[in-house]
């Protein structure tokens, strides 16, 4: 059984159609690409995957159950974790309690046990947790900085540490390469890699085709919201349909 | 060398010391007025911990108003005393808080706003309306003072006179505040933080936002609902008018001058608002021209709230002295192990 099932998925703004039906599967282990010109549909994807959008028509089955009407905290909360286009963190906490927050899901607190602190194991745990994930993304030297004084390859690495915290099986990267200069994209890659290598499942929204290329074994082409091609690196480079879309009709 | 939290406690001695002792140097009204200080506090400390949530409700005076009449009622029509009549009303509050909290939460912003307007109207109406049991427009009078008894005493000592009630207002609301601050500075805290300053992101780590809005909605109401049963047994009268939309914006102003990042902020928006509003009594037809035009000009100038103002200033004189530093407006945090408590 795949990881996650994308079946017939249309969603449409008004008149304006932003998917036709798409469908494709994900495995588990996988680094999927998701890849297309400007306004091809890729982040409504993604919003729809991960419980922001309802889809006009389709369903989105996530380790075999239909999440299609979830919302975005409860789909959080089965493990299935999105990063944002523009850098989203909490800029006015620490690069720590940035990544605290992310383990909301862990250190869960009611009423009763906020006033009268008596999980205190379960916060320490949390506070554990919480370096983990900074020394995994190499943010430990940085932690009690301010999010929004940070360069921007660290703050990339952050936005990808909170969801880490979060302990996902799905990992949504929304172009997390964007803006950065090649020393940057490189670094980037390797935690990429490394978070593969860890065990989550990424599907990586992207426009710089050489961290794309680098990384991912399979690839999916969106355009005016139609799924165009699937295939390794390869095979897409070597497309006519894909250089069309991405050049014109030649 | 002190550090930071022996500096901390020190100065909370010295403000209790001089809360303590003002009383005795003020005249009657202005004693008067301290208790409503006091009360209002806690009404926009209750109010903050809603805003952090991102709810600007316009039903918080009105649920006050809920507070006062259940209380008012318990005593009266029950006979039941005071100490039990008061933390019945919070919880009465945070029931209709929660009762309003489902049609409410499904409305956005604006349509938000307009909504709390008008369920605070609809209960404020049926205090008007109804003269059993609210008493209509003229309201409950005759409501009991609080009753002081302990073994040995042959009659029960009433509170009503202004310094004794003080002290009983005083005690209360420093108690409420005090939960609230280990609200503010437990995980739950953190969590309504990060609502405030990024719900989406908030969302994505599993952060439920509907739970934490009602829950925001509901502690916010019972203590608001506490500060309403402290001002109707201090009164011994209330009415509707007495929570109406006008003071409402009253609490958005103390509110919003005084700035919602930290848990001081509205308190020092209210308290400095209140005491300038006093000073200008004497300019009667003058006064709500001098007040539009410190809110003015305090929005213009301090936008983010008066609370900002130590860290601008720290600002102002690094330039002075030549250091150039980099520094943002931060929120109290999140103590780990070291508590203030």
């Amino acid at each position: 059984m795949a990881l996650l099932e994308v079946k017939g998925i249309t969603k449409r703004f008004g008149g304006l159609v932003a998917l036709n039906d798409i469908s494709f599967s994900v495995e588990e282990g996988e680094l999927r690409g998701l890849i297309g010109p400007n306004g091809a549909g890729k982040s409504v994807m993604f919003k729809i995957i991960a419980g922001f959008y309802r889809p006009n028509q389709g369903q989105i089955v996530y380790q075999g159950e239909d999440i299609t009407s979830q919302g975005a905290s409860a789909v959080a909360e089965r493990g299935l974790v999105r990063t944002f286009q523009e850098t989203t963190l909490f800029q006015e906490f620490t690069v720590y309690e940035n990544v605290l927050v992310g383990c909301h899901l862990h250190a869960r607190s009611n009423l009763f046990t906020a006033l009268f602190r008596t999980d205190k194991d379960r916060q320490k745990a949390v506070v554990t947790k919480t370096s983990e994930v900074l020394e995994f993304m190499g943010l430990t030297d940085r932690k009690d900085q301010l999010a929004l004084n940070l360069p921007l390859g660290s703050q990339r690495a952050l936005a990808v540490a909170i969801a880490l915290a979060a302990e996902p099986k799905l990992l949504l990267l929304d172009e997390p390469f964007a803006g950065m200069n090649p020393e940057e994209t490189f670094q980037m890659m390797d935690l990429v890699r490394k978070v593969q290598e860890s065990g989550v499942t990424i599907i990586l929204v992207e426009h710089d085709m050489k961290a794309v290329m680098g990384l991912c074994e399979k690839l999916m082409v969106l355009n005016f919201g139609q799924l165009l091609a699937t295939g390794s690196p390869k095979e897409i480079r070597s497309n006519n349909r894909v250089i069309e879309a991405y050049l014109g009709s030649v | 060398m002190i550090n930071k939290r022996t500096s901390k406690a020190l100065g909370l001695i010295a403000l209790f010391a001089f809360l303590i002792v003002l009383p005795f140097t003020l005249k009657f009204h202005q004693q008067d007025f301290l208790i409503f200080l006091i009360i209002n506090i806690l009404v926009v400390v209750s109010y903050r911990l809603m805003t952090l949530t991102g709810e600007w409700s316009l039903i918080h005076v009105v649920l006050m108003g809920v507070g006062a009449y259940s209380s008012a009622l318990l005593a009266k029509k029950l006979g039941l005393s005071f100490w039990l009549t008061m933390p019945l009303s919070g919880i009465i509050c945070t029931l209709v808080a929660f009762l309003f909290s489902f049609p409410l939460f499904r409305m956005k912003q604006f349509y938000f706003l307009i909504g709390s307007f008008a369920a605070g109207e609809a209960i404020r109406l049926s205090w008007v309306y109804f003269k059993v049991p609210f008493g209509g427009p003229k309201g409950l009078r005759y409501i009991p003072s609080p009753k002081f008894t302990f073994p040995g005493l042959k009659e029960a000592i009433e509170i009503w006179e202004p310094i004794p009630y003080y002290f009983l207002t005083l005690t209360v609301v420093t108690l409420c505040l005090w939960i609230l601050y280990r609200l503010e500075n437990s995980r739950i805290g953190l969590t309504l933080h990060s609502i405030h300053w990024r719900d989406v992101l908030a969302e994505s780590v599993g952060i439920n936002i509907w739970r934490y809005k009602t829950l925001a909605f509901g502690v916010a109401s019972f203590f608001v609902g506490i500060a309403g049963a402290l001002l109707a047994h201090y009164l011994g009268t209330i009415n509707p008018n007495q929570f109406a939309v006008g003071i409402m914006v009253y609490v958005l102003i103390w509110v919003i001058v005084g700035g919602t990042a930290t848990f001081a902020g509205p308190i020092i928006g209210v308290t400095v608002l209140s005491i300038v509003n006093e000073w200008f009594r004497a300019f009667e037809i003058w006064r709500p021209l001098i007040y539009g035009c410190i809110l003015i000009i305090s929005i213009m100038f301090l936008p983010e709230g008066l609370e900002s103002l130590p860290s601008k200033l720290r600002g102002v004189i690094n330039r002075l002295l030549g250091k150039e530093e980099i520094e943002v407006n931060v929120p109290e945090r999140m103590e780990k192990e070291e508590e203030v408590f």
